[in-house]
Parts: structure tokens; C-alpha cells; sequence
């Protein structure tokens, strides 16, 4: 599996990865002396047995890190924190997850790195003694080769507010990745999760401020997560556990939103958020969330309430749920893992159903999947999500011994099917139902459990004759981990029908990826009903070789459809694609002076201007409005929300202009030119004595009709072989400043709605600008079309002549020429755009780009590259070819 | 100086195959091991093959001269257990720096001369480190789970001496190899890195793990990809496998390896797995066939030989690998 952006990885025994798509990293707590004073009096008995015993709870209970501290007065803590890894090294299934080793004691730290086999995390480091220790401590630990929780803390204290957290990350930051090198995807910030509602006014902010301080990071700090210890929230709530889980459950829900990748929590003090009551729901979040006056008043108040008798309360709670309808009673269990009546309740629905296996396809499925769901959208979390499928096996055990019995005596088995869950994959719900199912149309399972390695499928296959082999996952990898059987199967020869399922599995993935490496059927089976009908037909007697032939012929045209759609093209060699380029007639083009050459700045444009130039379009498209303006306005299906959003823009839009609160500025030029190659050299003067700039243009290899030819922009500029001078230009336009100011003062509003309306209008502005410019340009500047007259849906289609171009997008995607823009216009000196280290443009609502005038200029897309092109272009960028891949990798092939 | 990032951009290269193997064929006996300089040494030195760099350099030097004239680009140095914690059973903790010095100066010499025979050819040494036979991250007793018999800090002093040696003899490249448990490994890596940083040398870092058995797992647990992400945060030239295994049963790893991994991939099996006496069966032709299917299916960069394999092995494998283009790394 290779991903294009970096991500953390860590390693116990087994890897774990925290890419984009991974849902939130939980981290075991309760192997803490500080936390659990359980812990803390095994650790002072010296009773290492049964404290490794909790750490294990912690990973059978779904911790994906364990947190491991022994910082107390009394104990030896270098010791007990050598003993306890070594010891938890030796219990495979503890060990199989890494170790996040916590101590706010440097020599304890690192006595925890010298045990550790696998890629840990520190916990944690930070600049309160300092930036010199802060960079040998950080050194170490990449030395030692682990990743680093870095506290919001610094040589003045601890980060409290929201632009002290921001200023002491970016700097902690800037000192890893800039001066220890320090990988920036190892890096995990812990902004400091404070308690709120204490009473005292400085607190009311301490969530909202967390949240904001996440966004900030992920926004800013390329590749870095964040994590906290979320039970510090509840704190004021101590004694008061309903409370305390129920504003756990808050905060995780919106520090994920916000961008929070990893915490530190007690699954046993944690609530489903859809499960919270609504009226807490709604107090603790006007906490959280600062969003009345009121707020710790009336938590704290209702908090009392709740307190008054735990005993009665529990039954209370209790009853109430037991008395909804059964689908409903069942539904609860799982979501919640409640195990106790869910025998009863699923005898209940035996009884009530024509047969037992009904029970399982229908109202035990449809509780789990209403957990999937939960589990989707982040409202609930992996430990809770092993309690609720704990809570489905038992209730599948239940019913098996009726399954059984229903079978009818004496009839041989149909067929062996061998059941797996590839190798690094847990989940094995959906397998065992498909199991169940198909042992009860008395077909024969072999079922080897989850994380099977491959080896271990083929030679059971062969060994037992199956018929059929089930791969099932759960979670991305796998995908790549059933081409990889597939293939094994495929070397060695071995002819057996797989079916593929699980949930992210899908028809698309079998077909393209491992269909081309089986040798025999190949099926894409995603629900337990359908896999008996395919299994009874794969192994019918009669017509089973009819079937798969049948299958295999519409798995190859389904492919071939697909591929059709995406690829199927062939690429032209660099030398083949540049004898391709444009052919101009340049003996005959006369060069277009401009009227005003050189460097020109426009500061506080009247944003009146820009009115009549903007494309309403892409302003509905980022609201998730699909259609053309005006026309969406009477779309029949999102028409009357279109209105609303437009009526509400229109608002925003009259008073940002009337109150002056965006500020438009502009830099450009017009400069001398030549082609040389496939770059463009730009000159001080038209004498080309010196050379100021080079511009690097990519070209493209896609092969090309007859007659097309292979694009690249220096084709719109006169060759130096061809004779004299040619003019290009570039600009920089931004109507971005003041939007983050607006914008997070909505956001401290909890205004989410303007905050983003802001920012849209802003984008808006910014290409309105980049318009208007182009044909002041046109007209005036450069001059070459001075009597042109386009309304602003030609402008829009772009009928005039000549193109503006952006680094970043597509007849353009390398980004590094921004750089080069920057020092040629001085962007950064004259108008204040900033490039961020990723080069993205510092305020957002920005537009560069270059200007070509000749008259068969035209706008491009680059498409895919090969990699001669990219050698040749590394060379040309004088930069290696690892960083020339991070730059185009969505252009290579 | 040829860089070797250059020349495995362009085709694969071949690394030697068994020292053990070929040192047995001397039949060389304890006078032989102990020579004129350790004679009167209080305890028997037969088996310490890493001795006879200055015992009997000559017949290192032919077994370095053979895998190079085979075909081999890199011979391993004759110090797979020349560290402070390998010579302790040989009462010889204090040559640690000489042999290592030593044995890197003989292979450098044999490369030089076969470079300067064949300059397109060019020849290197990769200091070869063992992982000791001590863990440091699994207990020797089985009463005691928590106990270790080394520590990290002891191995990287120990590592330091060796690496010291090597650089100093004239190594182009370290080979960390044998991997079987991961945190000795990071131990080397740990020296290896401080060396760098004070002494200011650059070399390139191999490091080369063991999967003992179908598990898939290295001998401390780690499956091939936790392996991988827990070496990997010093810039490494290659990772790969060796030992244990023979070609066929290492493939699914290796496989494995090479597309998780960002770096050049190296491979140097066990000639099969050793039959009732221990030996190894395997052919130089059956090898070769089962290496083939590492180079058809673009899985190295860098292939070679571990335990019974011989000269001849090594010839094979390096006339086939003229036939196929290096592996790609995966781009990240």
C-alpha cells in the first residue's frame, strides 16, 4: 500500500496507520498511575502480573495505543517503566498495538525508548525549559526513532487561550520540522484540553478554543496531528458520571469535526452522542461550545438533578428503554452493547419469525447497521463499537443450535466453503453472518477467524478441497490485502472461486484491481442473502461452468468499461511529444508591445468594480448547489434554498462593499520574453542582455489525434531562435484582507454559516479581480485589444483573446512556479500575499497567474506525464526527482 | 568515487553469498584460527571465523576475490560477529576495533583491484553487521518475562566499536543484516546515526531483517510492515530480507516488503532450508529459477546469497540479473 501524502505510522507488533481516511485513534488511559489509582496500587504492590492484565483489558477493549505513566513521587519510575514494557513485550496480543510512552520526566522517557521494539510515542515534550532542550529531547527521539506529542507549553507557561496555543505550535513546529528535521507527519500537537464550566469567566472559552486551535494546526501545520486527554473537560463534574460521559461524548464528536486525529479516553466514561439525552446534549454543548451566558449555570443545575439517586435513577433508565418494541429494545442493545436481555428479547423474535435465520438477516442487521452509521459519521467509537458486536455474537450464538436444527437430517453437505478476514483486519461480523447463513443452506464453513495471512488461506484451501474462499474485510487495507491473495493464488496456480465482501469492498475494486490476477471466478458478494444464491450457482452441477463463464465475461466488461472511462490512452516520449508542439507562424506574428510595461500595483480597489464580474456559478457549487446561475434559481430540486443562499450573499455582499471590510490589491507586470526550450526566459530589457527569471512549462505526452498538437504554454511565446523579443506577464490579485478576521469573528459567534459565507464571497471577489484585471490589461496595460467589449457572460466563456493561466491548476499544476512568480512581481513586498510552505496562498481568496496574449493561446489541460518528462523537469527545476514526484505526483502516470 | 544510488538507479545489483560456507572449505583447525599472534590465547578460538581477517587474510581475501570474479558487486565484510558482545564467548572483547578495521581493509583492497581491472564495473564493500546473540527485547528465561540479557545502551557501545572499525577500514556502505529482533537493529541504527552526526561521514545504511518461519513475523513478532515502520525514520539505501528462508518461502514478504517500502529492496536468501544435517540442498540452477521470479516480477534492486550458498550460486544469479531492469520504488 503506498499513499501519496505522508502520514503518521506507528508499530507494536502490528502496524497502525493514521492516514486521512482513518476515523479517530483512541489511547488506552487506564495503565496510568496517575489516572487509575487501580493501577497506581498494583504498580506500588509491585504486582506487575495483574497490572499487565489491565493493559490487556485496555486492547481487547479496542485501545489502538496504550498509554503507559509511572510518574508518582513514591515510585522508582525509571524502573517501573523498563519492567512494565518489558513485561507487556511478551504478551503478544498486548504488544501487538504501540505504546505511547508518558512521563513529564526526560530520563523516564527515554528509559521507555531504550525497550521498545516497535514506533512508539513520547509523551510529551514542549518548550517550558526552553528551545535547547526542546530540540535535544526532539533530536533523541527521532534518533530513537518514535513520534512525539509536543504540549502547548512554553517558557512563560501553559497555553490558555486560543493565539498562545497557536503561536507556541507554529513555533514548536517550525523548530522540529526546520531544525531537528523532524519528520512533520510524526508530529502530534496536544493544544490543552482545560475544564470548563468551573464558574471562573477565563474558562468559558476552553473548549471552543481547543476546537479552534485544532482547526488551526490542521490548517496550517502540513501532516501534524492532535490528540488531548479529553476526561480534563468533565473535570468540574467529578462524581458526576452521566454528565461526565455525556460531555466526553461532545467534545470527541466536535474535536473530530474540527480536526482532531487521536485522544486519550476511558471508553468505560464515554456516551453514544446520538444517545445523550437531548436537553444535556444541548446544555453541555452551550457549554462547550460557549453559547449563552447561562451556560454553567444551567449545566450546573441540571447536573444536580441528575445526581440526586444514582440507584433509582439507573432503573429508571432502564425500564424506560425496556419498554419500547422490540426492533427498538434491540436496536438499543447493540448500539449501546447492553447484553443482558438480549437473549430474551431475540427468543422474542424467534418466535415471531417464520424461521430463525430471519432474526439475524432481518432486526439484528438492521441494529447494526444503524451502529455502522454511528460509527461512519464519527458519533461513536471503536470500543464501543467491539461492545455492540460482542453483544451480536452472543445473540448469533443464541440462535445457531435452531439454525442447526432446522437443517434437514442426513443431507449431505453442498459444498466446503472456506471464511476469512485478511491479514490485519479484526472485523468479522459481516463474515460470520455470511458464515451462518450459508452453513444453514447447509453448505460446509471452514471458518479460519480474522487476520489470516495468505499462506495460511491457500494451504487450508488445498488441504480441505473447498470450493469456495470468502475474503472479508472492513477497513481500506484490505483491499490491497485481497489483491494480494488473489495474486498468491495466481502464482501457485490454485483454481478456486473467491467472493470478495465487506463493507468497503466494492463491484468497481474486484473488478479492476483483483479480478486481472484470478485465474478462476472472481465475485463481488456484499450482502449474507445474496451469497447463498451465488454460492448454489457457482456450484450447480449443471450449469455452474455456464455461471461462471457468464461471470467472468461481465466481471471483463465491466472492467474494460471502467478502464475505458479512465484510461486506455497511450503517451508520446518528451522528444516525440515537443516535435508535436504548436506550430506558429512567428516570421509572419507581429509582436504586441505592451503600452505599459513593467511591474504595476493597484492598492484598495473600489470593490464596486468588481461587482459586475462575478461568476455566480462556483459560488452555488461550494455550497453543494449544482447548477448554473441564474438558472439555479428556479432549479425545481434545490431552486428554493438556492434563493435563500443568494438573497443572504447579496447582504453580506452590499455591506462587506459598503463598510469597506475586504481590501482588493493587485501587483502585475508585463515583461520581455523568449522561448527557450520548453522554458521561458525572462529579460530586464528588451536588449535580453540579462536574463531575470526562467518559467518552466510542462508539456503534454498524451498521444493526440492527427493534427493536435501536444501543448505546452511556452508554445504562446516566441522562440529566441525565431528573432526578436516577445512579451509575457503575471499577476497576483487577492480580496482576502479582513476575511479571516470576519470570518472568526462569526466563528466566536458560533456563526458557521457567515463565517463560511464570508469566505466564499471573498473567493468570489478574488476571481471577479482576476477578471477585471485581465481586461484592464487587455485593454489598457498591455493594450493589444483596446476597443474590446464583452459582457460578463462572454467573459465568463471566455471569448476574448489571450489566457490567464494559475500555477496549480491544470495546463499548469506545478505549484513551484509560484515561487518563481513571487520573486519576479514581489508579491509578498508589495500587496502582503503570502506563500505558505505548501505554497498555497496566504489569504485564501487570492488569484496568480500568467498572461499570453498571442491569438492562439488557449487554455489546457497538462494530463498525466511520464516519468522522462519528469527527470528532464527535475533537472530543469534543479531539484532531485524524489521532491520533483511529491510536486506532480497527480500528473504522473 | 562511483555512487551507489547511481548505479542501482540503472540495473540490479548483486551482493555476495555465504562467508561460513566457504570458510569451511579450507577446513581450516584451532592452529589455523589462532595463528602467530593469538598462540598463546587462554581459550579455544576455532569457530571464530571473524578472526581469521588477521589470522589467515589470504583465504578471506580469495573468498572476497571469488563472489566479486562470480559476478557479485558487493562483498559482505567478515564481521558479521565482530562486536563486543560476539567476541565475549572468544575472551576477545579488545580486537573488536582491529577486526573490524581489518576485515574492511582486506575486502576494500580486493574491491579495488577488481574495480581497476573493470572500472564500469565498480566493486563495494558493505560492513557487515550481525545482530549479536543477544535480545534486547525478548527475556532468555522463560520464568521471567521481564528480564533482558542486553540492554540498548550496552548495544550501542558495542555498535559504536564495530561501526568505528569499519569506517575506518573503508567500508562504502553498512549493512545492518539478520534482523531477528527489531530493537537491537534500532540500536545500530542509534550508533550508526550519532557516528554520523559527530564524525560527519555519510555512508549508506542497509538494513536487512529475518522472517523465521511461516508466521510471517520476525523472531521478536513484528510482522513485515511493523518491521518496516519501526527502522525506517533513519533515511535508509535499502531494507530487505535474509536468512532463514529460502527464495520461494521468503517471496510472499518480499513481495510484501517491496511495495510498502519507499527504499531500494534487497534480498539474499538461504540457499532452501537446511535438510536433516543442517546443510542446504539447493542448487546453484534451482536458485537461480526462484530468483528469477524476483527479478520477473520487479521485486529487488539488490539480490544476493545468505546461508549454503556459494560462488557459484552467485554466478547465476548475477548473469540473470543482467536480463532484468532494477524495481521501481513505489512513488510516496
Amino acid at each position: 500500500m503506498t499513499t501519496s501524502t505522508p502520514h503518521l505510522k506507528l508499530s507494536g507488533l502490528e502496524p497502525l496507520h493514521l492516514t486521512p481516511e482513518t476515523n479517530f485513534v483512541n489511547v488506552g488511559e487506564r495503565t496510568n498511575v496517575t489516572g487509575s489509582r487501580k493501577f497506581l496500587r498494583l504498580i506500588q504492590a509491585g504486582d506487575y502480573a495483574e497490572a499487565v492484565e489491565i493493559a490487556r483489558e485496555q486492547v481487547l477493549g479496542g485501545a489502538q495505543i496504550i498509554d503507559v505513566n509511572m510518574d508518582e513521587g513514591m515510585i522508582d519510575g525509571v524502573a517501573a517503566m523498563t519492567q512494565f514494557l518489558n513485561l507487556i513485550a511478551a504478551e503478544p496480543d498486548i504488544a501487538r498495538v504501540p505504546v505511547m510512552i508518558d512521563s513529564s520526566k526526560w530520563e523516564i522517557i527515554e528509559a521507555g525508548l531504550q525497550v521498545v521494539q516497535g514506533k512508539c510515542v513520547v509523551n510529551s515534550i514542549s518548550l517550558k525549559e526552553g528551545e535547547a532542550a526542546f530540540i535535544e529531547q526532539a533530536q533523541k527521539i527521532r534518533r530513537y526513532g518514535a513520534a512525539v506529542i509536543v504540549m502547548a507549553f512554553d517558557e512563560q507557561g501553559q497555553a490558555d487561550t486560543y493565539d498562545r496555543r497557536i503561536e507556541i505550535c507554529k513555533r514548536s513546529y517550525e523548530l522540529l520540522v526546520d531544525r531537528v528535521q523532524f519528520p512533520p507527519q510524526d508530529i502530534i500537537f496536544d493544544p490543552n484540553i482545560f475544564p470548563v464550566a468551573t464558574g471562573m469567566e477565563e474558562h468559558r472559552t476552553n473548549a471552543l478554543d481547543f476546537f479552534k486551535a485544532t482547526r488551526w494546526i490542521r490548517e496550517h501545520l502540513p501532516y501534524a496531528n492532535v490528540s488531548g486527554g479529553v476526561s480534563n473537560v468533565s473535570f468540574s463534574f467529578r462524581g458526576n458520571n452521566r454528565v461526565r460521559e455525556a460531555m466526553h461524548a461532545a467534545f470527541l464528536y466536535h474535536g473530530i469535526q474540527h480536526g482532531m486525529t487521536m485522544g486519550i479516553v476511558n471508553p468505560s466514561l464515554l456516551e453514544v452522542y446520538d444517545e445523550i439525552p437531548k436537553e444535556l446534549l444541548e446544555q453541555v454543548e452551550d457549554v462547550l461550545l460557549n453559547r449563552r451566558e447561562d451556560a454553567t449555570e444551567r449545566l450546573l443545575a441540571y447536573a444536580e438533578g441528575l445526581k440526586t439517586d444514582p440507584q433509582s435513577d439507573t432503573v429508571q433508565k432502564v425500564e424506560a428503554w425496556r419498554s419500547e418494541v422490540l426492533q427498538d429494545r434491540l436496536t438499543h442493545a447493540l448500539v449501546k452493547g447492553i447484553d443482558s436481555y438480549i437473549v430474551e428479547d431475540v427468543e422474542e423474535a424467534r418466535q415471531a419469525a417464520a424461521r430463525p435465520i430471519e432474526v439475524i438477516e432481518g432486526p439484528l442487521m438492521d441494529g447494526m447497521n444503524v451502529v455502522g452509521d454511528l460509527f461512519g459519521s464519527g458519533k461513536m467509537f471503536l470500543p464501543q463499537v467491539v461492545k455492540s458486536a460482542r453483544v451480536m455474537k452472543k445473540a448469533v450464538a443464541y440462535l445457531q443450535p435452531f439454525i442447526h436444527e432446522e437443517k434437514v437430517a442426513g443431507t449431505q453437505s453442498a459444498g466446503r466453503i472456506l471464511m476469512a478476514t485478511v491479514k490485519g483486519d479484526v472485523h468479522d461480523i459481516g463474515k460470520n453472518i455470511v458464515s451462518v447463513v450459508l452453513a444453514c443452506n447447509n453448505y460446509e464453513i471452514i471458518d479460519l477467524g480474522v487476520m489470516v495471512p495468505p499462506e495460511k488461506i491457500i494451504e487450508t484451501a488445498l488441504a480441505e478441497q473447498v470450493d469456495v474462499i470468502g475474503l472479508s474485510g472492513l477497513i481500506t487495507p484490505s483491499l490491497d490485502e485481497m489483491i494480494f491473495v488473489a495474486k498468491e493464488m495466481k502464482r501457485l496456480k490454485v483454481r478456486i472461486p473467491l467472493l470478495i465482501g465487506g463493507a468497503t469492498t466494492s463491484k468497481a475494486h474486484t473488478a479492476v484491481k483483483i479480478f486481472p490476477e484470478t485465474l478462476d471466478t472472481i465475485i463481488h458478494v456484499n450482502d449474507a442473502s445474496k451469497a447463498v444464491t451465488v454460492v448454489n450457482q457457482l456450484l450447480n452441477k449443471k450449469t455452474g461452468d455456464q455461471y461462471r463463464a457468464d461471470i467472468q465475461s461481465e466481471y471483463e466488461s465491466f472492467r474494460t468499461k471502467f478502464l475505458e472511462r479512465s484510461s486506455s490512452k497511450s503517451y508520446l516520449t518528451l522528444a516525440q511529444a515537443r516535435a508535436n508542439r504548436l506550430q506558429v507562424d512567428w516570421e509572419n506574428y507581429r509582436t504586441l508591445r505592451p503600452k505599459k510595461e513593467g511591474f504595476h500595483t493597484l492598492e484598495t480597489l473600489d470593490l464596486n468594480l468588481l461587482l459586475p464580474y462575478i461568476d455566480w456559478s462556483p459560488f452555488f457549487r461550494s455550497w453543494d448547489l449544482h447548477g448554473r446561475y441564474p438558472k439555479i434559481l428556479k432549479d425545481p430540486v434545490v431552486g428554493t434554498q438556492a434563493q435563500e443562499l443568494f438573497s443572504d450573499a447579496q447582504k453580506m455582499l452590499q455591506q462587506l462593499v459598503a463598510e469597506k471590510k475586504l481590501t482588493a490589491k493587485a501587483r502585475f507586470g508585463i515583461f520581455p520574453v523568449n522561448r527557450v526550450g520548453d522554458d521561458i526566459e525572462m529579460y530586464s530589457d528588451a536588449s535580453r542582455a540579462e536574463c531575470i527569471a526562467r518559467w518552466i512549462t510542462l508539456r503534454q505526452q498524451l498521444q493526440k489525434r492527427a493534427g493536435e498538437p501536444n501543448l505546452a504554454l511556452s508554445d504562446f511565446v516566441r522562440p529566441k531562435t525565431e528573432g526578436e523579443v516577445d512579451y509575457m506577464g503575471a499577476f497576483c490579485v487577492t480580496a482576502g484582507f479582513g476575511t479571516a478576521q470576519l470570518a472568526q469573528a462569526y466563528e466566536a459567534a458560533n456563526d458557521d454559516y457567515s463565517a463560511i459565507m464570508v469566505k466564499a464571497l471573498a473567493d468570489r471577489l478574488a476571481e471577479a479581480f482576476a477578471e477585471y484585471l485581465h481586461q484592464q490589461v487587455r485593454t489598457h496595460y498591455w493594450g493589444y485589444s483596446p476597443e474590446e467589449s464583452w459582457s460578463n457572460d462572454d467573459l465568463i466563456q471566455e471569448k476574448y483573446r489571450g489566457i490567464r493561466p494559475a500555477p496549480g491548476y491544470p495546463a499548469c499544476p506545478d505549484h513551484l512556479e509560484k515561487k518563481t512568480l513571487w520573486e519576479v512581481l514581489k508579491v509578498e513586498e508589495t500587496i502582503g500575499v503570502q506563500l505558505t510552505e505548501s505554497l498555497a496562498m496566504w489569504p485564501a481568496a487570492s488569484v496568480s497567474g500568467y498572461y499570453f496574449a498571442h491569438p492562439q493561446a488557449r487554455y489546457f489541460g497538462l494530463g498525466k506525464i511520464k516519468d522522462d518528462q519528469l527527470i528532464d523537469y527535475s533537472k530543469r527545476r534543479n531539484i532531485n526527482e524524489e521532491e520533483a514526484r511529491k510536486w506532480l505526483n497527480p500528473n504522473l502516470i | 568515487m562511483t555512487h551507489i544510488e547511481d548505479v542501482l538507479e540503472k540495473r540490479i545489483l548483486v551482493l555476495d553469498g555465504a562467508m561460513g560456507t566457504m570458510i569451511q572449505g579450507f577446513g581450516f583447525e584451532e592452529a589455523d584460527f589462532r595463528g602467530e599472534q593469538f598462540k598463546n590465547h587462554p581459550c579455544p578460538l576455532k569457530g571464530n571465523n571473524d578472526l581469521l581477517s588477521l589470522t589467515q587474510p589470504e583465504a578471506i581475501k580469495a573468498i572476497h576475490r571469488q563472489y566479486f570474479e562470480a559476478g557479485a558487486d558487493i562483498v559482505e565484510t567478515n564481521t558479521f560477529s565482530s562486536t563486543s558482545i560476539g567476541m565475549a564467548d572468544y575472551q576477545m572483547e579488545d580486537q573488536v576495533y582491529d577486526l573490524n578495521l581489518q576485515s574492511a581493509k582486506i575486502a576494500r583492497e580486493v574491491a579495488d583491484e577488481l574495480t581497476a581491472i573493470q572500472p564500469d564495473k565498480p566493486r563495494f564493500v558493505a560492513g557487515s553487521i550481525g545482530p549479536t546473540n543477544k535480545t534486547a527485547s525478548m527475556s532468555p528465561d522463560v520464568n521471567d518475562p521481564g528480564y533482558r540479557a542486553i540492554t540498548f545502551k550496552e548495544l550501542v557501545a558495542a555498535y559504536r566499536e564495530q561501526v568505528e572499525g569499519l569506517v575506518a577500514g573503508g567500508v562504502d556502505l553498512l549493512l545492518i543484516e539478520t534482523v531477528f529482533d527489531t530493537l537491537n537493529a534500532k540500536a545500530a541504527l542509534f550508533a550508526i546515526d550519532e557516528l554520523k552526526a559527530e564524525q560527519g561521514w555519510t555512508h549508506p545504511v542497509m538494513v536487512s531483517g529475518t522472517i523465521t518461519d511461516a508466521s510471517g513475523r520476525t523472531l521478536s513478532g513484528q510482522t513485515v510492515e511493523a518491521f518496516l515502520i519501526a527502522v525506517e525514520h533513519i533515511p535508509l539505501l535499502s531494507v530487505g530480507f535474509n536468512c532463514a528462508l529460502g527464495a520461494d518461502q521468503l517471496y510472499p514478504y518480499l513481495k510484501r516488503l517491496s511495495e510498502q517500502s519507499g527504499f531500494y529492496i534487497s534480498a539474499h536468501p538461504n540457499a532452501g532450508l537446511p535438510n536433516a544435517f543442517g546443510a542446504y540442498d539447493q542448487t546453484p540452477e534451482e536458485m537461480q529459477k526462484l530468483i528469477g521470479s524476483y527479478l520477473s516480477d520487479g521485486l529487488v534492486n539488490i539480490v544476493g546469497g545468505c546461508c549454503g550458498t556459494t560462488p557459484e550460486h552467485i554466478r547465476l544469479i548475477a548473469d540473470l540479473a543482467t536480463k532484468y531492469t532494477p524495481r521501481k520504488r513505489p512513488r510516496s
